[in-house]
């Protein structure tokens, strides 16, 4: 997750302080790439929630890690109109490409894939999203092309 | 003047809008003077993305489909420069010409009908387009209960699924008792296949805000939240741009255009949970807890968000609001059928020619929808069936085409309205592999409160992953109809109730490819990979490319003779049948 991707704080509005620990978990999440322990306990200490509700929170959604993420964060859609245009034939591809599997990183730190539930940009299917940038109509071909244009600009 | 602008929404980014956008800056900062260059959201076409509008001086409208870098060059030379438009790459213009016009014929645009037009990160162009005077008009009024029953006369029903009446739940949230009361968006649009309000937000978000303010207005609301889904970060920005710009304007914030009315909004990012587009999901997780549903009643508008009365619609439902408050009730109410007014936003996506977003009136056919309105299947392929309404509703078989969109319609199929994802199956789709794949999605996203939902969903994965793994078993069919109705009955929530739509619809209209996957050992649509045995016909022409191509060395013969499978070595991956060039693998 790109962290300075713009997000104006001021929108963040909270009746009191109820509600904060969302968005808190969001920001230690786009500042360190993942939720780390040192930030989870810092979070409680200076909100007073338990940590064990902070735990019980971060791990009952989806988009938080426990663990850190690679440099381009890779998401292959697996939505309806994806699934029914391929989807699975490009994530066997990608894996086969990166070396990973759902979830993992590459040894180079390069790329962490992720298959999710739907990206939203169906009539493109099947798609993928690298950071904040959508590809679709992709093929395994296609896919390849993509992977090296983010390996070549690593390079530069 | 002429202006050239290109269509910015994501689906066009991910088609290469940006470098076509780029393309038309360099050239056009060269060429003629007068040329203005702008953005705009989703035009609904996805599948001709990139798409460039050439408005010429004289009001001519121009669209271009499919433009690269390099067609937007020659457009910007020929017709920006030289004044000649490129017919043989327009898809439609005001004239009347363009290859698919037809797409834009039947359509009745209300919600969707600045997307495309406008600039959606310049408050200017929605004020020119008549935007905020609707909220001017309600706020002149004064008069909030008069304002609720004209949208309950204009018939307009929750766009997000269930499809209850809109102005009935202002009602009942204007009447709750409480010192404060709330308006919420439900942005966490996570059906998949469904991308209307994404669209929306991306192409028109000053109606949305306008919506929420006037509901807001009506309820007596002073606070209100965006709940939209973190996997739309251009909706997201967009979103925090329209925001600051409505309340600098005074549209939003404190003493609305100068009356007593304040109204503040704050945006809040999902966190990847599907069940938080349930109403009471999605308060406990503005409130930063688990999202997990409740038991209703109390329902929102009695008590939600910290315990006060809350007003929550989606997307596509307060985008209409606008529209019936200038045009008024009874246009609205003069669209559609009987019980379901107005339009209808819908995501064509899956084996269609003309995938994208389409507004059409209620009480047009699944047929005219599919044939008139998107040109019909890819490749020409037959038309099997449509996926409505996510995992929550069900597949309508082509048999049913002439079943008419409205609420109550499609409930009888056993589908559901949802929230507009349409999603078109050919022959080749598997409807066993893809009442699995609904379960395998709404198994992973149940919160676990209910124990059917739970553990019912997830005896039903497994037994469809057998089936279409090939190990099904006399009494499968009778399992999953028996879990699925229990799923539904003794679940809290939408999700829960929901869930076995899609197995059975899919075992309604397609129970013979279960029969078929459990008895014969064989998937019709030819998709289950395990239970497909591949042979090599007499039209082979030895020319070993599927020898090169088996992983595992199954294929053996002479060069120029014909060639022979080992059954026990192949694993029925298909790469033969994918490189043949003859046609001569049989996959059965």
């Amino acid at each position: 997750m790109d962290p300075t991707r713009p997000y104006d704080f001021k929108h963040l509005h909270y009746v009191g302080q109820e509600g904060r620990l969302i968005p808190l978990l969001q920001q230690a999440q786009a500042e360190d790439g993942y939720l780390t322990r040192e930030r989870l306990l810092r979070i409680g200490d200076e909100t007073g929630i338990p940590l064990t509700q902070i735990y019980g929170v971060a791990t009952f959604y989806a988009q938080f890690r426990f663990k850190p993420v690679g440099k381009n964060l890779l998401r292959v859609c697996h939505g309806t109109a994806c699934h029914v245009s391929g989807a699975k034939e490009l994530t066997e591809e990608i894996e086969g490409q990166l070396g990973v599997a759902n979830g993992e990183t590459t040894q180079d730190g390069l790329f962490t894939m992720e298959t999710v539930s739907c990206l939203g940009c169906c009539s493109l299917a099947p798609v993928i999203m690298i950071n904040e940038t959508t590809h679709g109509n992709l093929t395994p071909a296609g896919v390849k092309k993509v992977l090296r244009k983010y390996r070549d600009g690593e390079k530069k | 003047m002429t202006r050239v602008i290109v269509g910015l929404g994501t689906c066009g980014i991910a088609a290469g809008a940006e470098e076509t956008y780029r393309s038309l800056a360099e050239k056009l900062s060269s060429g003629p003077a007068g040329v203005s260059l702008g953005r705009t959201g989703c035009i609904g076409m996805c599948y001709q993305e990139p798409l460039v509008e050439v408005r010429d001086g004289d009001g001519g409208r121009y669209l271009y489909g499919k433009v690269t870098p390099e067609r937007a060059e020659r457009i910007a030379a020929e017709h920006v420069g030289g004044g000649k438009p490129i017919p043989d790459w327009l898809v439609w213009s005001d004239s009347g010409a363009g290859t698919e016009s037809d797409f834009l014929r039947k359509q009745t645009r209300i919600a969707l009908r600045n997307c495309g037009h406008i600039d959606p990160e310049a408050i200017d162009d929605y004020l020119a387009a008549g935007g905020y005077e609707a909220l001017r008009k309600v706020l002149e009024e004064s008069d909030p209960d008069g304002l609720i029953t004209r949208i309950v006369d204009s018939g307009l029903r929750g766009r997000g699924g269930a499809g209850f009446l809109t102005g009935l739940k202002w009602r009942f949230t204007r009447l709750a008792q409480g010192k404060r009361k709330f308006v919420i968006c439900n942005a966490d649009e996570g059906d998949p296949g469904a991308f209307m309000d994404r669209s929306v937000l991306e192409g028109d978000p000053h109606s949305v805000l306008e919506g929420m303010a006037i509901a807001a207005h009506a309820i007596g609301a002073d606070h209100g939240y965006i709940y939209v889904r973190a996997e739309y970060p251009l909706a997201i920005r967009r979103l925090n741009v329209a925001i600051g710009q409505a309340e600098e304007r005074g549209f939003l914030g404190d003493k609305i255009l100068g009356t007593g009315f304040s109204l503040h909004v704050k945006l809040k990012e999902g966190a990847g949970a599907f069940v938080c587009g349930e109403e009471t999901a999605l308060i406990a997780s503005v409130e930063g807890r688990r999202g997990m549903p409740r038991v209703r009643p109390p329902f929102p508008a009695v008590r939600g968000l910290w315990d006060s009365p809350t007003n929550i619609n989606n997307v596509e439902t307060f985008a209409n609001v606008p529209w019936i408050v200038l045009q008024g009730h009874a246009a609205f109410a003069a669209l559609g059928t009987a019980n379901s007014k107005g339009t209808k936003v819908f995501a064509m996506a899956g084996k269609i020619r003309r995938g994208g977003l389409v507004e059409v009136p209620m009480g047009i056919s699944i047929k005219d929808i599919v044939f008139e309105v998107c040109g019909g299947i890819k490749e020409g392929r037959k038309f099997k069936a449509v996926q409505m309404g996510g995992p929550s509703g069900g597949c309508i078989p082509a048999e049913l085409q002439d079943t008419v969109i409205d609420y109550e319609s499609i409930n009888r199929t056993g589908a559901i309205m949802g929230s507009g994802g349409l999603v078109v199956m050919d022959d080749t789709t598997c409807m066993v592999e893809v009442a699995r794949f609904f379960l395998d999605f709404t198994q992973r996203e149940s919160c676990g409160k209910c124990t059917f939902c739970r553990i019912g969903s997830k005896r039903m994965l497994e037994v469809l992953t057998r089936i279409t793994e090939g190990e099904g078993k006399e009494g499968d069919i009778e399992l999953l109809e028996d879990l699925a109705v229990r799923t539904k009955s003794t679940s809290l929530c939408g999700l829960g109730q929901t869930a076995p739509n899609p197995v059975l619809t899919t075992l309604k209209y397609f129970r013979s490819e279960y029969e078929a996957h459990i008895h014969n050992r064989k998937c019709p649509a030819h998709r289950c990979a395990k239970l497909l045995t591949y042979s090599i016909t007499d039209d082979c022409t030895g020319c070993t490319l599927c020898v090169k191509a088996c992983p595992t060395a199954a294929i053996t013969g002479e060069k120029l003779r014909k060639h022979s499978i080992d059954v026990a070595k192949c694993i029925a991956c298909g790469a033969c049948f994918k490189v043949c060039r003859a046609g001569a693998i049989l996959r059965d």
